[in-house]
């Protein structure tokens, strides 16, 4: 034990400790790496028995993913000889390329809609946010607290009248249809955060602002929103990660023009069976991004899955 | 920075002074700020909540729009609440939340618990550790089908490595008993990283200097564990078990995905049931009742946790 602190866990501890977190990170890890993995196996090795860890990589998983294709006779293969590689990797299995896929289509489906709801609900909540963190507004706390509670209704509930509200005014299965219930359910989240962020901006500043002359919408803009930068961006991709990831409104409300990834992911097969190399190619490409913004957002991480009740 | 003429002048200005100065008055741009928010959440969650309420005391279908709706009063509450097949889900429900909850917060805290041991690098591991559960449900609930494969499976084979079984002797999405366990497995390993983080800011939020004092007094590390570590943690715990709850008590899409209800009905959750009322059997009506029933658990649940949850932190 170090001789200043008492408190202080000694070596032998840490080590312990140090050895138990990085096995149970590495068992956490253990699905994750076999979902890499399988993306680059052949269907044949992706169903091995026993399971293949060592295997030589093929990109077929990926190049099924983007495309549809046709079996063909051995004449036509003969007379039509692959161009790129990616046609070889498909000829190779006696078939050809007829088109591509729909992933493509559902990826920019899920990127339209997550930026989309993502930006109407961090600009609502931001503006919900000031108003609730500056001024006196009437019944401040019900209001808060109903924000809140939407969130609480299982998806399933509210779907039914929502698919007859947008079934009414035309909105089924169009983008801007998820683009509006998105932000209704991330407004919840994105008031609570950015509330949290917004009071912890000193009043000061805005106040010295208005005795410049600057209107109260110009100190906002110019001085509370720059101040305020770093928790609408981790606002933002906690919204974001929410509707790149949500399942049950798309798989419910969506069926063909404005259908996310991923109500689409599970319904990709094979010839013969899953194709679970495509299945997997896909699911990597899809969870790359939220890897990603997991790792930019870790110092807020606590705070964002907690609405803001927990800050470190 | 405190002293500038701005801010001199701020703090010899009065309030009402500044509030009178060009511009919206602050009062018209509260209510212009909040209002869209509010319109939006009225349009999107009050009003369908409203229809909810109302259509569940209807026969209506919505597969049969022009069809004659007739009020059927408390009937499809009545049906609901007498329904053994929907006890059945309850029970599902009810043993995945149970057991979720369980595992979660055994791991979640031990993990927490050891990741403040500050070890060098605990910051890296914790951010691996955290992934499972920003991920997408269905997406990852999809491939663990693969995962839980008999003979082929990873997960199989693991176990069979590790205990000698036949990794085709068993089948965890398949067979009734283990069913049960396979959600219960995947929501732990999705989830626990939450309960972990939570744990961790709590145990954080602990002064040492209450550790030196006890250590003064000579008490145990086991006793310091029980009177301090644990009581001080334990507002934080609940916090986390709350939101928990509520997500796994409206548990759908992992879930789905993985056994889609199966086998038979015995991962059917609540969730899942709704929904094939809703949009296979198309009783809207009654899924709407269904729905208000399930509304009002979550809620009626949820605020006599969180007075308990309040209680304790006055401790």
């Amino acid at each position: 034990m170090s001789s200043f602190s008492i408190t202080e866990p000694s070596k032998r501890q840490k080590t312990i400790a140090g050895v138990l977190v990085v096995t149970y990170a590495l068992i956490t890890l253990l699905p994750l790496l076999w979902l890499l993995a399988t993306g680059f196996k052949t269907s044949s090795d992706a169903i091995a028995y026993p399971p293949k860890v060592i295997f030589e990589p093929s990109l077929e998983g990926y190049v099924n993913l983007f495309t549809t294709q046709t079996r063909q006779s051995e004449e036509f293969l003969a007379a039509n000889p692959p161009e790129t590689w990616y046609e070889e990797i498909v000829h190779e299995k006696g078939m050809v390329i007829a088109g591509p896929s729909r992933f493509g289509e559902r990826f920019m489906n899920s990127v339209i809609i997550g930026f989309g709801s993502t930006f109407l609900s961090v600009f609502l909540g931001t503006l919900a946010a000031y108003a609730f963190s500056r001024f006196k507004v009437p019944l401040k706390d019900d209001l808060l607290f109903f924000i809140l509670s939407t969130r609480m209704m299982p998806p399933i509930a509210i779907a039914i009248p929502i698919f007859l509200m947008f079934r009414q005014v035309g909105l089924s299965d169009t983008h801007a249809g998820m683009i509006l219930l998105y932000t209704a359910v991330n407004l919840s989240l994105s008031v609570w955060l950015l509330k949290g962020f917004i009071d912890e901006i000193p009043r000061e500043y805005e106040e010295a602002a208005l005795i410049d002359g600057y209107t109260r919408f110009q100190a906002f803009r110019k001085v509370v929103l720059p101040q305020a930068a770093t928790g609408i961006a981790s606002t933002a991709i906690f919204c974001l990660i929410f509707a790149w990831n949500e399942y049950a409104f798309a798989v419910l409300l969506t069926s063909g023009t404005a259908q996310t990834a991923p109500p689409f992911l599970p319904t990709i097969i094979g010839v013969g069976g899953r194709d679970w190399p495509a299945v997997a190619a896909g699911a990597t490409i899809f969870l790359v991004p939220v890897v990603v913004f997991t790792i930019l957002l870790r110092k807020h991480l606590l705070r964002g899955i907690t609405f803001g009740a927990v800050r470190k | 920075m405190t002293d500038t003429v701005a801010d001199r002048m701020a703090k010899a200005t009065p309030p009402g002074v500044a509030r009178r100065i060009k511009g919206l008055s602050d009062r018209a741009i509260a209510w212009a700020f909040v209002t869209p928010t509010i319109i939006l959440l009225l349009a999107i969650n009050i009003f369908p909540l409203i229809w909810t309420i109302r259509l569940s005391f209807t026969n209506y279908r919505a597969n049969r729009p022009n069809a004659d709706v007739e009020w059927v009063g408390l009937r499809n509450y009545e049906r609901i609440l007498t329904d053994s097949d929907i006890w059945l889900t309850m029970q599902a429900t009810a043993h995945f939340l149970f057991w979720t909850l369980f595992f979660q917060v055994l791991i979640g805290f031990t993990l927490a618990w050891l990741i403040n041991r500050k070890f060098k690098g605990n910051d890296l591991w914790t951010t691996i550790i955290v992934l499972p559960m920003m991920l997408s449900p269905a997406v990852v609930g999809n491939f663990w089908t693969l995962l839980y494969q008999p003979q082929i499976g990873l997960f199989n084979n693991i176990v069979a490595f590790f205990t000698g079984a036949d990794p085709k002797a068993f089948s965890m999405i398949g067979d009734v008993s283990l069913a049960p366990w396979a959600i219960v497995i995947v929501d732990t390993w999705m989830w626990t990283p939450f309960l972990m983080l939570i744990c961790l800011a709590g145990l954080r939020s602990i002064p040492d200097s209450i550790y030196e004092a006890a250590e003064c007094d000579r008490a145990s590390k086991w006793r310091q564990f029980w009177t301090i570590t644990v009581p001080m943690t334990l507002p934080f715990l609940m916090l986390a078990v709350l939101f928990r709850g509520i997500e796994n008590f409206k548990m759908f899409d992992l879930v789905v995905q993985l056994t889609g209800g199966g086998p038979g009905n015995i991962t059917t959750l609540t969730s899942i049931d709704l929904k094939r009322e809703a949009f296979e059997k198309w009783r809207t009506g009654f899924s709407s009742a269904y729905a208000v029933i399930l509304f009002v658990t979550v809620f009626g649940l949820a605020s006599i946790y969180v007075k308990a949850l309040n209680k304790v932190k006055e401790r």
